[in-house]
């Protein structure tokens, strides 16, 4: 079988999942999970594969597929690997299974939708890391909307409607205006060369004017902060995760938010240089707030799932910073940190649902020394709460101390220079690892130790089932931690090009 | 022979493995022969490696084990590095480390986790051989964060008691801040030489190719990383509050090894800061402001450990001093003969604990010298030798610091001295007063515990002898001299070996002094110490409540960061301004709704009186524009 | 005056005509009624714009605009029965909370 025939295959596995879903009865839910659970399977294996064949260090696209879709207007089929999507084409089709064997016993109420509404996401959300088309890249990022939406209006907590439209609103207002750039991008293609293209390829050499640059960024940048998201426009996340069932929070938290880092640094900065390099400073110092921000508010919550909520704004703020140091260590740390959040922050919720599932209370106030009453989930949770922490030997390290090293490292010139505000931000997020352990910890004591309290009693521990997960999360957030090398290597050449793009592109502003 | 210090770094965390995942199963006795005889093995490989190092005429043995991530042209590796520095660590680590993990056999029997401690135990031991024995600063950074969790997990061992579970978070979140220091001064290394491995750090900045400015930013940075994990000032808060764990871990971790990490560390980069002389006097500042301040609160305390844990800050102050005037072999000489006398008294102190089922209060104790003889004895060894009375192990080691705290051509002057040797002074006084209300004079203690008192099981008197002996002995190991290869040694502002010997006099004058002040003031029950209480009360307030530090920082940085947290991040950020204009555009939008659907009356004839106004409308406009 | 301008001043004229109907009557049929006048004028402008612009789309376009007025009436009357059955009166004003 040929790579590009497997990764359409990857692609398109949770389609054909989803039909034989749909031909299954309703009275028949193990059936249902056990069909879910072998088509994410197969696509996890087909993904692992296709990571072993990925070669390290070659330029530009592989496995590639490029198909007509809509010849008038030059829309094309056009699906791919590269070092920027590979990782987290990985971690989608790692998290799939996952998220299945997790809703295992939470969700019991229409199954067959849910589960077919678990393929459709996962088939949106590769779409849109695959597509090396703006249009295609456009129709899948808006369709991620709905499965999203449905999982945590039918199957979401009290306030679901809330937390629902909120969510709505924000993604499809971000998603409006970058509609509106995608559509003035393809008139441009189409008046500069006479042939029309949505192609990411040839809209990175299209050269656009500063202003019109900065505008278009704007309108891209907005859709992807939201979905990062970013201070100021995060609230709709903490009140989409406290709503979401656990499946719903371990999708949103473990892929769903790197779409948005994704998207600025497949599309956002590489598209708009100019414009990039000089929204730098904005961008940098929003991470920066983001970090600070996300820490303050995680520590002063008293609902576990929001303390985990506000820490992903928090550590998606280490991803931002760097993915704007420009340096490849800030990249590649960047794209680290990415996994390494989706799986630290998938397992913490999937932790928070197992215990939610036992006592139906997220009120950190009603927990107290669980270490005793559940030694294995506090081991789990404990191991986490590292890694959330960034303690090394675990992945949390690895992605934070590349960030930080590289934002000082790539600050260091500019310095040098008489420019001092990156190196200010950069070492004002050094103390993002203190403000980290601060909530982290309290978190794990006040659950963990103390006192032995619970909302019911008669707790049992972890079914062999939930450790079976959690220990395979476990093992890759370990593997990250102490072997990320392979994974860097991987990543290396794409993140090395959009690096010297950014600089080439800086470089040459000094010049002029 | 190659692998050798990666099997010594394996075997520690071996015995987590198997002790984590199965002593709990496989009950005490398994769990003893790996959690202990690990460390023990341990303890032979490091003899081994050391052989080999000497043999090999202390040519540094680098052992790399595998790429950690190599990024462009920078490989970030995961190596050893055993010199004759790291090699006298490992030996403390693995030694001490090995006699405590024999102790705790006794300390720790029947307690219900049992095997969860032997693996923590296990934990800490491999994180501090990766300290010590790391190559690169990541390494040793992994190991440093490595310690810094067993501590947490340690402190807070019996979790069940929040303040013990929160002393472990406050010595995790301390250390923390130390630790964005050191990530800081590593950034920083990093940019401007190109590596973290420590070797060739030393060597750039030795070859003076390294700006002036820089080598001392990282000098302070690094030195911040150092204040946390060697707790001095000021952000020596955690290990007062760390006496909540185990005594075992206390004497292990919070006294003979990782506090003596930062020690290490400066050492180690000696290098920079011979380059630095900045950052090297802020250290001599800071070891000796911490010594003396520390000495000055283990003076009223009435905890028996908490005396002693204040007597190990006041100690790592005298090493800091040491490396401030860029005597690091000296420093690393004191953090050896440190290593047995410290652990000694708190065995020691764990062993009073013990025998009197848990009381820790000196003031309820006393007497205790013929009920407890090995303890009472082992404990007035060490005692004498942290005090400085010849010919043990402490008066070589402090002698020496105070020598070069006058001496050093890099820094040395009397001031240094003077106050150095008040704190000798202070030193000798507070621990025979710790002495003597515990193990001298009339029984204080509550009849029930008095009459349970008993000596400890031969695993823990044992260690205490073996430790009493290295107490005594210590101290004539030539240290300064074998590491002189290994690190670099200041030069004399004079070298008058009349002087030296007068100051030698000097030390024993003030160690005698000591004693006998101690015994004028607690001799004879304590009277007269408590007059002078009472007549200076206000100053016994203040040290009694430790300069209330700890009160000044959670008014000044814990409340406010989450007063601001909770008033301007979730209030008035998230709720007021983003969620309330969300809310406010939503409800505009609503209100709008409401008004314009009163237009639709449900009364037709309106409708169609709108139709022709419309109409009317189209028409004029019509007729003025087209 | 020519002969467009005549018509489509009648066209006009049958438009108001049956605008004031509309506002003045307070009978749904007699509404009704005038709404096909006005209906009936705006075809009559279709026609003669057609006519003068020799488009034959024009054509096509009044015959299907017959067609829909029909399937109108055809839906309007039954409505209008209901209306009567149950509400008792034919006044447009008891069905205001018909509005939604």
């Amino acid at each position: 079988m040929s790579e590009a025939l497997a990764l359409n295959l990857l692609l398109f596995l949770p389609v054909v999942g989803g039909i034989l879903l749909l031909m299954l009865p309703e009275r028949r839910p193990n059936l249902v999970r056990g069909l879910a659970m072998v088509v994410l399977l197969a696509q996890l294996a087909l993904a692992a594969w296709l990571y072993l064949r990925f070669q390290a260090g070659v330029p530009g696209l592989q496995f590639e597929t490029r198909l007509p879709w809509i010849p008038a207007w030059g829309v094309h089929y056009h699906i791919a690997l590269d070092g920027l999507n590979l990782l987290l084409v990985l971690l989608t089709a790692f998290l799939g299974p996952i998220v299945v064997a997790g809703a295992f016993t939470s969700i019991t109420r229409d199954v067959k939708l849910f589960h077919g509404m678990v393929m459709f996401i996962q088939f949106t959300m590769l779409g849109t890391f695959l597509a090396q088309d703006l249009f295609l890249f456009y129709v899948f990022w808006e369709a991620m909307l709905i499965p999203m939406f449905l999982i945590i209006g039918i199957w979401g907590g009290e306030r679901r409607i809330y937390a629902t439209l909120k969510f709505f609103l924000y993604t499809a207002f971000g998603s409006i205006l970058m509609l509106a750039a995608v559509i003035y991008l393809a008139h441009t293609v189409l008046t500069a060369d006479g042939t029309p293209s949505f192609a990411f390829a040839d809209l990175y050499e299209l050269g656009l004017g500063v202003q019109v640059q900065t505008l278009l960024l704007a309108a891209f940048a907005l859709s992807f902060a939201i979905k990062v998201p970013m201070v100021p426009l995060h609230t709709w996340l903490p009140d989409a995760h406290v709503e979401a069932p656990t499946a719903g929070s371990v999708i949103l938290a473990g892929v769903l938010l790197k779409m948005g880092t994704y998207g600025f640094v497949k599309l956002g900065f590489p598209l708009f240089p100019d414009a990039a390099l000089l929204a730098t400073p904005l961008i940098m110092t929003l991470a920066v707030i983001s970090i600070i921000y996300g820490a303050g508010l995680a520590l002063v919550q008293d609902d576990i799932k929001k303390i985990i909520a506000y820490s992903s704004v928090s550590h998606l703020g280490y991803v931002m910073l760097g993915l704007v140091s420009y340096n490849l260590l800030g990249v590649q740390g960047a794209i680290i940190q990415m996994v390494s959040h989706g799986l630290v922050a998938g397992g913490l919720f999937l932790m928070v649902g197992m215990i939610y599932e036992r006592c139906h209370s997220r009120d950190l106030a009603k927990y107290g020394g669980l270490a005793k009453l559940l030694p294995a989930y506090s081991v789990f949770f404990m191991i986490l709460t590292l890694a959330a922490i960034g303690l090394p030997t675990t992945s949390g390290f690895t992605g934070e101390f590349l960030v930080l090293l590289g934002a000082f490292n790539g600050a260091w010139p500019q310095f040098e220079q008489g420019v001092s505000h990156p190196l200010v931000l950069a070492s004002l997020a050094v103390l993002g690892i203190v403000l980290g352990a601060l909530y982290m910890l309290r978190l794990a004591r006040r659950l963990l130790f103390g006192e032995t309290r619970a909302p019911v009693s008669g707790l049992r521990d972890l079914s062999l089932r939930e450790a079976g997960i959690l220990g395979v999360l476990v093992l890759a957030v370990f593997y990250i931690g102490l072997f990320p090398n392979d994974l860097l290597q991987k990543t290396e050449q794409a993140a090395m090009e959009y690096q010297e793009r950014m600089l080439a592109v800086r470089d040459g502003e000094i010049e002029r | 022979m190659n692998g050798l210090l990666t099997l010594l770094v394996l075997l520690p965390l071996a015995g987590f493995l198997v002790n984590g995942l199965l002593g709990r199963r496989l009950g005490p006795v398994f769990v003893n022969i790996v959690g202990v005889g690990l460390p023990l093995a341990a303890f032979g490989v490091a003899v081994w490696a050391w052989r080999i190092l000497e043999t090999g005429g202390a040519e540094p043995l680098i052992e790399t084990v595998f790429t950690w991530a190599l990024i462009g042209d920078h490989a970030f590796e995961v190596s050893f590095y055993l010199d004759r520095l790291s090699a006298v660590m490992a030996l403390i680590v693995t030694g001490v480390g090995a006699l405590i993990h024999i102790y705790s056999i006794g300390y720790m029997k029947g307690d219900e986790s049992y095997a969860r401690y032997f693996a923590y135990l296990n934990l800490f031991l491999f994180f501090m051989l990766l300290l010590v024995l790391g190559r690169s600063l990541l390494v040793l950074f992994v190991g440093w964060e490595g310690v810094g969790l067993a501590s947490y997990l340690l402190i807070g061992f019996w979790f069940q008691d929040v303040d013990k579970a929160r002393a472990g978070r406050k010595a995790f979140i301390t250390n923390r801040v130390g630790d964005a220091g050191f990530l800081l001064g590593m950034f920083l290394i990093f940019t401007a030489v190109g590596t973290l491995e420590m070797d060739q750090i030393n060597q750039a900045f030795a070859g003076g190719l390294i700006p002036a400015g820089i080598a001392t930013a990282v000098g302070i940075l690094l030195f911040i990383g150092a204040t946390g994990k060697s707790a001095q000032i000021p952000l020596h808060v955690w290990l007062p509050d760390a006496m909540a764990g185990p005594t075992p871990v206390s004497a292990l971790i919070h006294a003979a090894t990782m506090v003596t990490a930062g020690v290490y560390l400066i050492a180690r980069m000696s290098g920079v800061y011979l380059e630095a002389p900045a950052a090297s006097t802020l250290i001599a500042v800071i070891g000796l402001l911490t010594a003396f301040l520390a000495a000055t609160i283990a003076l009223v305390q009435t905890d028996i450990k908490k005396v002693l844990a204040y007597s190990t800050i006041s100690q790592l102050g005298f090493m800091f001093l040491a490396l401030g005037v860029g005597a690091y072999a000296v420093a690393v000489f004191h953090l050896f003969t440190h290593a047995f006398f410290k652990a000694a008294l708190f065995l020691g102190a764990g062993s009073v604990i013990h025998a009197l089922s848990g009381e820790q209060d000196i003031r309820r104790m006393g007497g205790l010298a013929r009920r407890i003889p090995w303890t009472s004895g082992t404990f007035l060894v060490a005692t004498a030798a942290i005090a400085g009375l010849p010919p043990l192990a402490g008066f070589f080691s402090k002698d020496e610091i105070l020598w070069f705290a006058l001496a050093s051509g890099q820094g040395g002057s009397v001031w240094l001295w003077l106050l150095g040797s008040l704190t000798a002074f202070l030193t000798a006084l507070y621990m025979f007063r710790l002495y003597w209300l515990v193990f001298l004079g009339r029984s204080r203690m509550a009849p029930e515990v008095a009459e349970h008192v008993h000596e400890s099981p031969w695993p823990m008197t044992s260690v205490l002898v073996v430790l009493a002996l290295f107490s005594v002995i210590a101290g004539w190991f030539a240290l300064p001299h074998y590491l002189e290869g290994a690190l670099p040694a200041p030069d004399l502002r004079f070298a008058w070996p009349i002087l030296h010997w007068a100051l030698i006099l000097f030390a024993v004058l003030i160690a005698v002094a000591g004693v006998f002040a101690a015994r004028h003031l607690y001799g004879n029950g304590g009277q007269r110490a408590e007059a002078i209480e009472q007549r200076f009360a206000r100053i016994h307030r203040l040290l009694a409540g430790k300069y209330f530090v700890d009160e000044v920082y959670d008014r000044l940085l814990q409340r406010p960061w989450r007063w601001v947290s909770d008033r301007i991040f979730l209030r008035l950020g998230d709720r007021l301004l983003l969620d309330g204009s969300l809310h406010g555009l939503a409800a505009l939008a609503r209100r709008g709704a409401a008004g314009l659907a009163r237009v639709q009356s449900g009364s037709l004839h309106w409708y169609a009186w709108m139709t022709l106004l419309g109409l009317v409308a189209v028409l004029i406009w019509m007729w003025r524009y087209v | 005056m020519d002969d467009t301008t005549l018509l489509l001043a009648l066209s006009g004229l049958l438009f108001v005509l049956g605008l004031v109907g509309v506002i003045v009557r307070r009978n749904l049929l007699v509404m009704l009624m005038f709404l096909e006048l006005m209906l009936n004028g705006v075809i009559l402008s279709l026609v003669v714009f057609t006519q003068l612009l020799g488009a034959e789309a024009g054509a096509v376009l009044v015959f299907l605009v017959f067609v829909v007025a029909a399937a109108e009436i055809a839906i309007a009357v039954p409505i209008l029965l209901l209306l009567v059955r149950t509400g008792h009166t034919l006044d447009p004003g008891a069905y205001a909370g018909l509005k939604g």
